[in-house]
This record gives structure tokens, sequence and C-alpha cells, in this order.
């Protein structure tokens, strides 16, 4: 028999090999050769230093996007507005990273801290609001997002620039991105990526070590039992918006600081919240397993970019990527059926 | 001031259309236990369906083209539905994970094909929309007709109307009352008889065809063309909208009506004496700020139906 640790990872597996197997047939269905589109997604990430780093920084920010909406799951909230509070903290990372003159080891760290304030104070909203009054956290998150999206539009075009679409690219010192990484790949390889893991390792620290995470995770079991053993549940609810906020903020920091190095107006989301949602889903909202979903979604929206030379339409990717997660949540039916091969062999 | 009335209420009933159509439709999913994050999804499958059917077929079927381009639309949403009813009331999927899945499938696919049968990432526009109508007589009436009656896409109406046919149908009959008891306490439901799964695959699939409807009327009306950014968020809107409206049928249109009235109002806006002087930004956040004052002042707790989110497994206590 498998222990249920061991579906943990199973499952996954198992999922991700199906979804890959599904694009293969419907690549087939719609006359295209699968190995050839396998073969350039692989070679979309692998044949050179520069799309290997370039991954490296498309896997940064599904880190923090997944850190974020995992974090907030484990507390039994679901934090929508990740899209929002990346935007938020792009914005105010650019903003200190182009207005202030400062060395680079104070400049730096303030602008990460800016996007992380800025990030967390807008899911500060829905957490308060959620906490204090009931209020529906989806539906706030939701809200939050659009007037995000429009009121970082008003910034860049009003107050960081005069009527330009594109802020100008933020200060050396307030760089992630480091000469050696660049002389060495040729792409812009930020040190993001460090920031990023250290989230993590501060992520498993505060709910697998800490007095604060195991209240925050009980308020997500039972906020009823967790109240009637003395928890705070409305301040841990405001506590788990802040932190899942903080991560979110520096998703977009990664953006305005290392991956584009500048802020610019959007007409629609970037994306990088609502996809945090999957990767946190596919990573079992572990901080560890996070990771490995954030790096295997960089690596299936990288590579498939390349798809075109083999004449695929790179969307197939998408509908790779919404198969595992319809497989992965669809988990019972893969452990059903494992368990009867268990069985018939046993006969 | 009339004529700025006569201007706002039509542009209002025009945004709002296709978000109460699919906010029906998740009043009926959420209702009947089964949540529905995959709406934007299903929007896009209808937009991408009633598209493509219009374009294909436009010079086969004239004018009829768009009506039927709906119903096409709802034909797919339906279908689309059944992989979110198939995995989270069969298979017990988490909801909000399919739901998900479901919106990143349904934007992989529509563009996929688009690609496919049009060669390119964008359609053109569409040849057939549905256009404005004055309704004959009732235009008329002084000052009401002007309102009301003068230049309206009948699809506002329609969704009006069906607003209510769905709160009679929640409310007022057994199927309804079904729908109730197996989002409320799906075990009561099942000692009494009624077949919990069979229930929750129809309201899934109820929200299907609604949402399909929705982001048809979206695309018939709206943007008369199908591409990657067609449905940027009306679903979660839509969403917004039954949770505004506690998950009630009239309660999730008026939230919608107001969603329209908030976008028109940045539309309009610049046009009216008292607003033209106020920064677009205001006008554009306005929506989903009042939006929250509304929640946070006046209404206050919202509590989903009970069994929400969770799946029914057969004799489990």
């Amino acid at each position: 028999m498998f222990s249920s640790t061991k579906f943990n990872f199973i499952i996954p597996i198992i999922s991700v090999i199906l979804g890959l197997v599904a694009g293969a047939i419907i690549m087939l269905i719609f006359g295209y050769n699968p190995v050839l589109g396998y073969q350039a997604l692989w070679n979309g990430v692998f044949d050179s230093p520069f799309f290997m780093s370039e991954t490296v920084n498309r896997i940064t920010p599904y880190i923090l996007t997944g850190l974020a909406i995992a974090f907030a799951f484990r507390t039994g909230l679901f934090n929508i507005g990740a899209e929002g509070q990346v935007l938020v903290g792009w914005v105010a990372a650019v903003w200190v990273g182009t207005a202030i003159d400062a060395p680079a080891f104070i400049h730096l760290p303030l602008a990460l801290l800016a996007a992380a304030a800025a990030g967390a104070f807008w899911a500060f909203i829905p957490g308060i609001l959620k906490a204090k009054l009931g209020v529906h956290e989806v539906i706030v998150s939701i809200m939050m997002n659009y007037i995000a999206l429009h009121i970082t539009n008003y910034l860049i075009r009003s107050v960081l620039t005069d009527n330009q679409e594109t802020t100008e690219p933020v200060k050396q010192t307030a760089s992630l991105t480091n000469d050696f990484l660049i002389g060495l790949t040729g792409s812009r390889l930020h040190l993001g990526f460090i920031v990023a893991l250290l989230m993590v390792l501060i992520m498993w620290v505060i709910l697998e070590r800490t007095k604060l995470g195991y209240e925050l995770k009980a308020v997500g079991y039972n906020q009823h039992a967790s109240n009637y053993a003395g928890m705070k549940v409305e301040r841990n609810i405001v506590i788990s918006m802040l932190i899942s906020g903080l991560f979110a903020g520096l998703a977009g920091a990664m953006q305005g600081l290392g991956s584009f190095g500048n802020a610019f107006t959007n007409t629609a989301f970037s994306n990088l919240g609502f996809d945090g949602i999957a990767v946190a889903l596919l990573g079992g909202n572990n901080p560890f397993g996070v990771v490995l979903s954030a790096s295997l979604f960089g690596f299936l929206k990288v590579g498939s970019l390349n798809m075109s030379t083999a004449g695929v339409p790179n969307e197939i990717i998408e509908i790779v990527i919404a198969l595992i997660i319809l497989f992965v949540a669809s988990g019972f039916i893969i452990r059903w059926a494992l368990l009867q091969l268990k069985k018939g062999e046993k006969k | 001031m009339l004529d700025i009335l006569y201007s706002i209420i039509p542009q209002t009933l025009f945004f709002a259309a296709p978000l109460i159509f699919t906010a029906l439709g998740g009043v009926y999913s959420e209702r009947s236990g089964v949540i529905n994050i995959g709406l934007e999804g299903l929007m896009v499958i209808g937009a991408f369906s009633s598209v493509t059917f219009n374009l294909l077929y436009a010079d086969a079927l004239g004018t009829a083209t768009p009506w039927i381009s709906i119903l096409v639309a709802m034909v797919a949403g339906i279908l689309f539905s059944l992989i979110h009813a198939v995995a989270t009331i069969t298979f017990r999927a988490d909801q909000t994970v399919t739901g998900v899945a479901i919106n990143m499938l349904a934007l992989g696919f529509g563009v996929f094909m688009i690609k496919q049968i049009f060669g390119k990432g964008q359609t053109d526009f569409i040849s057939q929309p549905i256009y404005t109508t004055d309704v004959p007589f009732l235009v008329d009436i002084p000052v009401i007709g002007n309102m009301f009656f003068n230049n309206m896409y009948i699809t506002s109406y329609i969704a009006i109307v069906l607003s209510f046919l769905a709160w009679y149908v929640l409310y007022k009959t057994p199927f309804g009352l079904r729908i109730r008891a197996v989002g409320e306490h799906p075990m009561a439901a099942d000692t009494n008889g009624i077949k919990v799964y069979t229930t929750r695959y129809l309201g899934v699939i109820i929200s299907g065809a609604l949402a399909g409807i929705g982001g048809a009327v979206f695309a018939m009306t709206i943007s008369q063309n199908f591409s990657i950014s067609t449905i940027a968020g009306q679903g979660f809107m839509a969403i917004a909208a039954v949770i505004f409206g506690k998950w009630n049928p009239l309660g999730a249109m008026g939230a919608a009506l107001f969603f329209g009235f908030a976008q028109s109002l940045s539309v309009v806006g610049s046009s009216i004496p008292l607003l033209e002087n106020v920064p677009q930004v205001y006008l554009l956040i306005a929506p989903y700020v009042l939006t929250i004052l509304a929640l946070a002042g006046f209404i206050g707790r919202s509590v989903a139906p009970k069994a929400s989110g969770v799946p029914y497994v057969k004799g489990s206590r």
C-alpha cells in the first residue's frame, strides 16, 4: 500500500505525465508531430544559457505568487488578489528604484521593502474587512485587483512620468541585475531567485516552527475550534493576508527591479497572480512543493515559445498545464485506480 | 439632467447583460453546492464558440446568425461545464482548483482553435452582431420611453426577465427547493430521497449554459470578435455579483446592474457637468471602490450556502 505522503508525490508526477500525453494526443489529432513539438519545447529552454536564464527569471515570480496563495490557503483564505498585489509591488519598487539616490546596500533593500509593504497593504484591506465585518475576501480581492490596475496606470502616467506609458529604468543601485550574471549568460538573469528561495525558507519556518504558524494553520482547519481554544481568529486572518500580500508584492519587485527593470502601463492583468493559484495548488500549498511546481510552470511557459518552430501553436501548453491541474485535483480517482492496480497484482 | 439618464440607463443595461446571465449561472451552481470559479473560462468558451459560428455561418443564416450563435454558445458552455461537474462531483476534486483549471483550459483551447480555424490569434469582426432596437409603441411614452425602450439591446430585456424566472424557479418550485437543499445539507437531502449527484450536475450544467450565453452576449454586443483578451475578468465580476447579491438571483441581477451602471459612468462621465472635472482614474476605480464600501457598509456578512465547496460522499457522516 502507498502511504498518504507517497501519494502526495505520486499524484502530481502521474498528473504531469498524463497532461503531457494528453497534449501529445491533441497534437496528433490536429496533425502536428508531438515528438518534434516536445523537442522544440525542451530545446526552447535548454539549448542556450540565454533561455535557461530566461526560464529562471520566469520561475522567480511564480515561486513568490505561488507562496502568496499557498500561505493564504493554509489559513483557509483564498487570496485571488495576488494579481493586484503584484502590480502595486511592481510600481512601488520601481518608484523607489527611480526616485531615490542611495548606495546599493540601502537602495535595493529599500526598494524590495517598498514592494513588500505595498503588496501587504493591498492584501490588508480584504483581510481586515474579512476579519472585522465578515466580508468575503474573494470579492474584495477581485475589486482590489481592478483598483490596482487603474491606480498603477495612473501613477505611471501622471506621477512617475510625464504622460509616458513606460517609466525610466531603475537606478543600478536598486537593480537586481548583476554584471557578472549578464556577462555569463547574455540575458537579464537577476538575483531575484535568491530572494524567492529565502522567502520559501521563511514561509516554511513560519508555518512549521513558530506558534504563529501553528495558530494560522489551526484557524485554517477550524475557526470555531481555534476561537474556543483562545486564539485570536480575527488577528490571525489579518496577519495571514499581510504575509501573503508581502510575498505577492515581492513578485512584483522581481519584475520591476529584475526582469524588466522598469514599470509600464497595462490594459489587462499580467496573470502572474492567477497563475500563482495554479502553482500553489500543484505544489500542494507546501513551500518546497511550490518551488517544484513554479519550476515546471516556468519551464513549460518559456519552452512553449519555441514550439512555433515546430509549427505548433504555443497555446497547447496552456491546455497541458490546465489538464495537469485537473488531474491533480482529481487525485482521488488516480489514487483509486492505483489501489485497484495493487489489488490486481496481489491476485 | 434627463439627457444624462437617457444615455446612462441604456449603457448600464448594455454592460450589465452579460454579467447578469453569467451571475445567474453562478447562483445556480453555488446554490447546489459547487463553487464555480470557472465562470470566466465558461464565458471564454461562450465568446469563442459564438464568434466562430457567427463568422462561419453568417452568409448562410443572415440576420438569425447572432441568435443561433448564442444557442451554440449555450451548448458549448454546457459541454465545458461537464468537465467541472465530472471532476468536482464524481471525482470529488477541489472545486476551486478545478475552476482555475477550467479558466486556463478554456483560454488555451479557444485561442488554439482560433489559430486552427482562422490561422491567426485574433478573429475578424463579426458581420452579424446584435444591433440596438427601439421597442415599438413603448418608445413613444414620454420620458420613460427614452430611458428604457430607446436604442436598447433585446438581450438586456431577456437578462432581466430571466432573473425573475430564475428567482421563481429557485424559490417557488420543487426543483429549486432540491437545488437549495443539496447545497445546504446534502446528507439530509439524500435521506429525503433527493438525488444529490444528479441535482448538483444540473446546477453546474445550468451555470455552464448561462455563462456560455453570457460570454456570447458579450461577444455579440460588446467585443464583436474573439481574441485572448476578449473576456478579461468579466467572469470574476460575475462571481463578485453572485456574492454581492447574496446568492439570490434577483440580488445578483441588482449587483450586475450596479456594476453596469458604474462602468457606464466611467464611459459617459466625462460628458456629465458635475463629473467632467474629476480625473479619469477616480471614475475608473469608482465601481470597485463603491462595491467594497457597499459590502463593508450596509450589505455586511455574506454567508455562502453551507455545503458549497464540499464534495458529497454518499454514506459518509
